[in-house]
């Protein structure tokens, strides 16, 4: 509802308040923390480093042997593991999707505001790529540059940039028929700055929604090459390869294969909800200014 | 007779963003007699349309009911089931919206979604209901009713849709009809054809009628009763002649002092001086359009064959129809649309077409002023970033100096220089409004391109904007170049007028000489179809023959000859419609494109005066 007109517009508000997060939010918040806690002070906290065998028995039960969470298929401190998996997992799929969003945000930018044959020509390309089922692609790239951890960042990185992509080029295909933006090119603004200047301020919000859902998407890819033994090979930790090693121990029981599934899925769930809290937030900004 | 509808002190509640809740309609009472349209007139966020929707007992959502009856035919309505709602919605009360194309499904044929009504309520069976629409149509002067519900919603013009939208809500025979501004989206000479076929449709049926508008002039000929309202509030209510010319509210008598009177040759708008010195601006011969070019001609030509001058420091009013290039053209000008044939020239100099290869000064002197407030500006953007990047993008200022400068400009558009510190969704449409001018000033420009800029915005929001306009121009050194649909309010400030029609310039001239005779043909048309604020104005008008032969057909582009053949009363066969016209150029630079000797062009029947 427009205000009448003759009166001023509402005074000027700059209060910033979170919307209530619940309890999931901050359960997750925790689990995010405990991780992140365990990933960037591994060598202080592991009881072992992460390749070191430190008992005969393979599938050592919870408590065994002093063993906090117990040992794996070769007799390695299990806790131990988890926490270098957790760095080696983690960082991983942090560098490929910041690689995915400056490769995916640079190219969806320049189709978007440049139009015409650059954008078709970028855009079948990406085409293309996206209609390989993702994990079939990334198995032919590795498969091509190797399993070394600089090629799976970079396969990952490639194969998440073409999604974002996607969205970039929407992004600022949309912002670049708005009225302020004629205006600009009007003026006679270059491009790029219309790009950082009009583009990118409204773009905002929802790459970084899709940064924390890539970053998810970023963790099971690698998770499951890993699990397909294409990923991150030994003597490196990593939570994918931890479940495809210990897979023989699902038949005694073994906490080896459960334990670093649930890491995968407790960081995954709680990125995904703190994701969509924070999308919440952000279109509820913007109803209020529509509202308004 | 006693009352079809009777609204009893209703209250209703908005929603505000922050969740707590407004009054919206504060203690309204009303009611609408059978044979008779009752007007709600005000601006927006007057209450109008939630008002009017309260008879159909719906609130739109984040409004709500608080208090009040509304009795239609005796039941209280806000009570009953969705079931009994249903069951009078459509069928015994109808809702005319204001967008006719939002209305329609373009998935399904007219007659389908025309004809669901009576078939969902199951007040006669299908084929009856095909008989009936084609006699409706028929009734609507619609062209052709026995084909037109074969087509699809994209196939008939707009305001053919409008009139398909009243023949839908008639379809069940209703005993209320709700009205929401449905000639605004629409344009001048078509809204007296679809003014008219709605008179004769609630004469014929008998039925009461609500009509929302926030246009006096149209209020004028369709309302019995007029109410006004503000701020959720009954100011007034009347008969038609006491509401229009013996306003007693102080609110209604501002209402009426922001129409502007339809336009006339009074002499007082140009001094014409200047049209002997060079013009600033000129485009001449220009052609553009839009889509790939192929063979030198793009895929949809716009603007054919366009010669404009705009002369130093003074006004020029553009008017024309929806789709008739007026905003291509300053697209043109401003070099967002290159064209592909002809040329624009500043100061003599031509100016290359595309925005990309014209120069940082030759910009800074022609600035653009979009429509849409709303989205004329980043909103993640400060009014001082918004108003400090042209500043220092063609005048170099920074810190300080473009901080001052920037206070200046708000107070020339006559805002308080804080602003500076808000967003833009901080404001109001009519403040956007100001800020946008204020932005083009910055520029110090020698053209400012002003593109409908009051037609997003109230009656008396938009007539504040036409006056600083106006001091503004008396100020400045600056040329206006305005664009608009709306000529009164064009022809109240503009020194020179520009009529385009289908893409090409009808006649062009010094504002006193467009409204007096000779007319162009089209000219004489619009002029004549603006409303008076008179009642029985209406009824004059269709006596007329331009409006029997305006309304034959949709608007052509394109074609060999003159457009505009098809719906001129003066048309030549074998000539106008084959022929390109020849310009007739007389005194003060006054042009008209026609086939006519000018003599014929002298006679004016059916304008007013």
């Amino acid at each position: 509802m427009s205000p009448a007109p003759g009166a001023t517009a509402a005074p000027v508000r700059r209060e910033f308040r979170f919307p209530p997060l619940g309890v999931y939010g901050y359960v997750c918040i925790a689990v995010l923390l405990f991780w992140l806690f365990a990933a960037l002070f591994a060598p202080y906290i592991a009881p072992h480093t992460e390749s070191a065998i430190v008992t005969g028995t393979s599938f050592a039960p919870i408590g065994d042997e002093g063993l906090l969470l117990g040992s794996d298929y070769l007799g390695r401190d299990l806790a131990s593991r988890l926490i270098y998996g957790a760095r080696t997992t983690l960082t991983l799929a942090l560098v490929a999707t910041i690689l995915a969003f400056v490769l995916g945000v640079v190219t969806g930018f320049i189709a978007g505001i440049a139009g015409g044959w650059t954008d078709s020509v970028i855009s079948r390309v990406v085409d293309a790529f996206i209609s390989f089922p993702t994990i079939m692609l990334a198995l032919l790239i590795v498969s091509i540059f190797g399993t070394s951890l600089a090629a799976l960042v970079c396969a990952i990185g490639f194969i998440e940039a073409t999604r974002v992509f996607r969205i970039s080029r929407a992004l600022a295909v949309n912002t670049m028929t708005q009225d302020f933006v004629e205006v600009a090119r009007a003026r006679g603004e270059s491009l790029w700055w219309i790009l950082w200047n009009e583009v990118f301020p409204n773009a905002f919000v929802p790459l970084s929604t899709d940064f924390g859902l890539r970053y998810t998407f970023s963790i099971l890819l690698l998770s499951a090459l890993s699990f397909l033994g294409l990923g991150v090979q030994p003597p490196y930790a990593d939570w994918g390869s931890m479940v495809k090693d210990n897979m023989t121990g699902i038949f005694v029981g073994a906490a080896a294969v459960l334990l670093p599934a649930l890491a995968i899925f407790t960081v995954t769930l709680s990125i995904n909800f703190l994701v969509d809290w924070n999308l919440a937030r952000a279109q509820k900004d913007i109803s209020d200014e529509l509202v308004k | 007779m006693s009352a079809l509808l009777r609204i009893e002190d209703l209250h209703m509640e908005g929603r505000r963003p922050t969740g707590e809740w407004m009054p919206i309609v504060r203690g309204v009472s009303l009611e609408a007699r059978r044979g008779e349209v009752l007007a709600l007139i005000g601006e927006s966020g007057a209450g109008k349309s939630t008002i009017a929707l309260s008879s159909l007992a719906y609130a739109r959502p984040g409004c709500r009911f608080t208090g009040g009856e509304v009795l239609f035919d005796g039941t209280p309505v806000l009570d009953l089931s969705l079931e009994q709602k249903r069951e009078m919605r459509g069928r015994r009360v109808a809702y005319i919206a204001q967008s006719a194309a939002a209305a329609f499904n373009v998935a399904h044929t007219l007659a389908a979604q025309i004809t669901e009504g009576p078939a969902v309520h199951g007040t006669m069976p299908q084929a009856e209901a095909d008989t009936q629409m084609v006699d409706l149509a028929r009734r609507m002067r619609l062209p052709e009713p026995e084909r037109i519900g074969r087509k699809y919603p994209h196939q008939v013009s707009g305001g053919q849709l409008q009139r398909l939208l009243a023949v839908m809500a008639m379809s069940c025979g209703p005993d209320l009809l709700v009205f929401d501004e449905p000639t605004t989206a629409i344009d001048v000479t078509t809204q007296v054809e679809v003014l008219a076929a709605f008179k004769d449709v609630i004469r014929e049926s008998g039925a009461a009628a609500l009509y929302v508008t926030h246009d006096l002039a149209v209020v004028a000929q369709m309302a019995d009763r007029i109410i006004v309202l503000y701020g959720g509030e009954i100011m007034e209510q009347g008969g038609t002649d006491q509401i229009l010319h013996e306003p007693r509210h102080d609110y209604t008598r501002q209402l009426m002092a922001a129409v502007r009177p339809p336009p006339r040759a009074s002499g007082s708008g140009a001094d014409l001086e200047s049209s002997a010195q060079p013009p600033v601006l000129s485009l001449q011969g220009i052609d553009a359009g839009y889509g790939g070019v192929k063979g030198g001609k793009p895929g949809v030509q716009i603007l054919f064959d366009v010669d404009v001058d705009i002369p130093r420091g003074q006004a020029v009013g553009v008017i024309g129809e929806s789709g008739c290039g007026k905003s291509t053209m300053a697209r043109v000008i401003s070099g967002l649309t290159p064209s592909f044939e002809g040329e624009v020239r500043l100061d003599g100099k031509t100016l290359p077409p595309d925005v990309k290869h014209r120069d940082k000064k030759d910009l800074q002197r022609v600035q653009l002023v979009l429509q849409m407030p709303d989205v004329s500006f980043n909103p993640k953007k400060l009014v001082a970033q918004a108003l400090g990047r042209p500043l220092e993008f063609y005048l170099g200022m920074t810190g300080a100096e473009r901080d001052r400068r920037v206070g200046e400009l708000l107070n020339m558009v006559e805002l308080p220089a804080d602003y500076a510190g808000r967003f833009p969704h901080e404001l109001s449409g009519g403040e956007k409004q100001r800020v946008n001018l204020a932005r083009a000033l910055a520029a110090e420009p020698d053209v400012i391109l002003c593109d409908e800029v009051t037609s997003a915005l109230d009656t008396v929001v938009g007539a504040a904007i036409i006056k600083l306009l106006e001091s503004l121009q008396e100020r400045l050194d600056t040329a206006f170049v305005f664009i608009s649909h709306d000529l009164s309010t064009v022809a109240s400030f503009a020194n020179r007028i520009v009529v385009l029609y289908a893409g090409r310039v009808a006649e062009q001239g010094p504002t006193r000489r467009i409204l007096s005779p000779p007319y162009h043909p089209y000219t004489r048309l619009l002029l004549s179809s603006v409303p008076e604020m008179r009642t029985g104005w209406l009824e004059d008008h269709r006596a007329t023959r331009e409006a029997e032969q305006a309304m034959a057909d949709v608007v052509n582009i394109g074609l060999t000859g003159c457009p505009f053949h098809t719906r001129c009363p003066l048309m030549i066969p074998g000539t106008c419609d084959v022929k390109r016209p020849p310009v007739h150029r007389l005194e003060e630079d006054h042009r008209i494109a026609c086939h006519r000797e000018i003599g014929e062009l002298q006679e004016a029947p059916g304008v007013h005066g």
